[in-house]
């Protein structure tokens, strides 16, 4: 009796110990998953907080007169003439309206600060384009300089120096209580390729120029990827070839991505004389990138189809194609599709191996083709974000979102698939 | 209380003395001594053979499973394999529709004649084979299909059927043979996986006789179902017995005894006992089959 009674209270300390155990390794988890969920809680409020002025932009709304006189033009039907026109003078004859206190040089350089360097040539562009608008007044709006820009959202903000004399606060200050400086949606950033100025920059190029990178990249990787993985798991023969693939595959998924970009300028730039800056070598360098993924995790897929299934086709006489094809392929799609979403979502996020050849250039236009030179989301970011202009700042973060924005619901369309395809049965 | 400690005691220790008896008699018996290589008491032979086979080894690397096995399996005969776990039943059993080829380090010696044919001619096609001799497995493993297409699966990728009409015609008449047809022609486009484990592994002896086979494999069908459910397979392995050759391998021997005509005991990879399923189960030749029968081993 005494012996049962002692193994019994063994046991309760020894429980004691267990739940204690427990309830220390649940508490480590717990602070992970809180540590976690605060450092991504820090970062997107950040990136929020900082780049959500991006997706405004500050307008100057003016009343320009087209008067040929102040534009030296003599002869407004000449198209010569007009091309060589002042287009500055009439904008700041409109803003000089507002101020008619203002006069002198260094007050109108002062003024002329308000307005962007490139609305001179939209306003060329305007005439050019449509002369009958010689010797009327027009109400056009204009993005401000972005001095103005960096004022109007951030005046009370201390971390930004103000580049305005107090002078021009004042004015914009003022204008902006007349309404004619006002903050809207920033259509310009979704309908642009970059510029020198924040105010005229957008992503649309680097959009583009990332679409095109990954439309090269899925076409290339995930066939060759695929018939890879079934070639080494079903068809290849186990030897030391075999083994010796496998390794390497294994390998080349840990091989920084720098390497692949410099493999690419050796290989696709410098052999094959492709040119440089173009999606379809950023593509070509992604796929060697994203193929080791691809495979391995296409690999894991195949293996986990139940050797059950393989023998019943091969027991009702199919051949080893026919296995392939009709049952082990449908079964392991999930499990590959979630792993080529997933190599590619790294693609997405991938700049180090593109600046290598030549992803990294200055490039106004958006990208037509793929042989056109582009750029892609995250260098556009790293671009930006080593821009000396305060506009940049915001657009950087605001740059950001958009690429989150398509990883998160690459991501998201990753699992639907994989919860779909695998609902059916 | 202390009595009855003690005769428990007493008791326990005599039980364990029993079984430690038998343990070391099976040991002293040394089972290979006790059978000569390639040597099977009973009838091995028939007359009308449908699989001739002769001298068969079986290798898994330098492990031989299979050693030296000669029988012939008659033409619409039930035959039952019986035998203690790891006798090489199974191995046997596979060697007959080649699904051991997947196995990289099996290799198999003999001669093995389907028809006259030998199994392992390297002309020979594994296809058209598997599509003569189906199998049924241990675990009912249907396709994570509808049940019609998972009946379908054989006449289709063999092309048996020319028209949807005669493929529906093909599903009917197998699922009907497998007993199954009453409880699914409503829901034959309901997944397979769905179904209760007896209805599934009916469903895969209609997939296996869908494409017509001359031979049926089974390698222990009812181990993984209820009673009442292997009750149902075995009766349909009676029906089925009409038109097909069907060799079963099972650890049950009441279920070797009600569903067979000729039963054949494995021993470590010998072929012990062949004799028709009566005798094997009331006068066993060998004494290595009375001893598994009678339940002394296995």
């Amino acid at each position: 009796m005494t012996n049962s009674t002692s193994q019994a209270e063994i046991v309760r300390q020894s429980l004691k110990r267990r739940y204690r155990k427990e309830r220390r390794f649940r508490a480590y988890g717990i602070t992970a998953i809180a540590l976690a969920i605060t450092a991504l809680v820090v970062l997107f409020s950040d990136i929020i907080s900082k780049g959500h002025t991006g997706f405004l932009k500050t307008t100057v709304t003016l009343e320009v007169t087209f008067d040929p006189e102040i534009m030296y033009l003599e002869d407004a039907t000449d198209p010569a003439q007009i091309r060589n026109a002042d287009y500055l003078a009439p904008l700041m004859a409109a803003l000089k309206r507002e101020f008619p206190e203002v006069s002198g040089r260094s007050g109108e350089r002062a003024l002329k600060g308000l307005l962007n360097s490139y609305s001179s040539s939209e306003v060329k562009d305007l005439v050019v384009a449509n002369p009958a608008v010689m010797g009327t007044t027009q109400t056009l709006t204009f993005v401000a300089s972005d001095d103005v820009d960096v004022f109007v959202k951030h005046r009370d903000d201390s971390s930004y120096s103000l580049k305005l004399t107090e002078e021009q606060q004042a004015w914009t200050l003022a204008l902006m209580e007349r309404g004619v400086i006002d903050t809207s949606f920033n259509d310009v950033f979704f309908t642009h390729g970059d510029s020198r100025d924040p105010g005229h920059a957008g992503v649309l190029g680097a959009i583009v120029g990332s679409l095109l990178t990954m439309a090269v990249t899925l076409l290339l990787s995930f066939p060759i990827g695929v018939a890879a993985a079934i070639y080494l798991e079903e068809f290849a023969p186990q030897n030391r070839l075999t083994d010796f693939i496998e390794v390497n595959i294994n390998n080349l998924a840990a091989v920084p991505s720098i390497i692949f970009g410099l493999l690419g300028l050796a290989i696709f730039i410098n052999l094959f004389g492709m040119p440089r800056s173009v999606p379809v070598v950023g593509g070509l360098v992604l796929m060697l990138m994203t193929l080791p993924t691809i495979i391995i995790s296409s690999r894991a897929a195949i293996k986990s189809v139940p050797p059950s299934i393989r023998e019943a086709a091969e027991g009702i006489g199919a051949s080893k194609m026919q296995v392939v094809l009709h049952h082990v392929l449908p079964l392991a799609m999930p499990g590959m599709l979630t792993g080529s979403i997933i190599g590619m979502a790294q693609a997405l996020g991938e700049t180090a191996p593109l600046l290598l050849i030549g992803m990294v250039a200055f490039i106004v236009d958006v990208p037509d083709g793929f042989f056109s030179s582009a750029t892609v989301l995250p260098v556009q970011i790293f671009l930006w974000a080593g821009s000396p202009e305060l506009g940049f700042i915001e657009r950087a973060s605001a740059a950001i979102m958009v690429l989150l924005t398509f990883l998160i619901s690459m991501n998201a369309l990753a699992i639907w698939l994989r919860k779909r395809l695998e609902r059916r049965w | 209380m202390s009595t009855l400690n003690t005769s428990i005691t007493t008791d326990t220790a005599q039980r364990e003395t029993t079984t430690q008896d038998a343990v070391s008699m099976a040991k002293e018996k040394p089972a290979e001594a006790a059978i000569e290589y390639g040597k099977t008491v009973g009838t091995p032979f028939a007359d009308d053979a449908k699989f001739c086979l002769r001298d068969v080894e079986v290798f898994y690397g330098d492990t031989q499973a299979i050693k030296g096995i000669s029988l012939d399996i008659a033409r619409n005969e039930v035959i039952a394999f019986i035998g203690p776990s790891g006798c090489g039943k199974s191995t046997f059993l596979r060697c007959l529709n080649r699904m051991n080829d997947s196995i990289d380090i099996c290799r198999v010696k003999g001669r093995l004649e389907l028809d006259g044919q030998d199994l392992y001619d390297p002309k020979r096609d594994v296809v058209e084979l598997r599509a003569r001799v189906g199998m049924v497995f241990q675990k009912p493993n249907p396709f994570p299909k509808s049940i019609y297409d998972n009946v379908a699966y054989g006449p289709r990728i063999h092309g048996l059927a020319n028209r949807k009409s005669e493929l529906d015609d093909i599903v009917e008449d197998s699922l009907r043979k497998a007993g199954l047809w009453n409880e699914v022609k409503d829901r034959l486009d309901a997944p397979a996986t769905g179904m209760s484990g007896g209805q599934q592994q009916r469903l895969c002896i209609a997939r296996t006789i869908a494409v017509s086979p001359e031979v049926v494999l089974m390698d222990e069908p009812c181990s993984a179902l209820d009673p009442i459910a292997t009750a149902k397979v075995e009766e349909l392995i009676a029906e089925l017995s009409q038109s097909y050759t069907i060799i079963i391998v099972t650890h049950s021997m009441q279920q070797a005894a009600r569903v067979s005509h000729r039963t054949a005991y494995f021993h470590l990879g010998h072929l012990v006992e062949v004799n028709d399923t009566d005798k094997v189960f009331t006068a066993p030749e060998h004494e290595l089959t009375e001893s598994y029968i009678t339940g002394r081993f296995g």
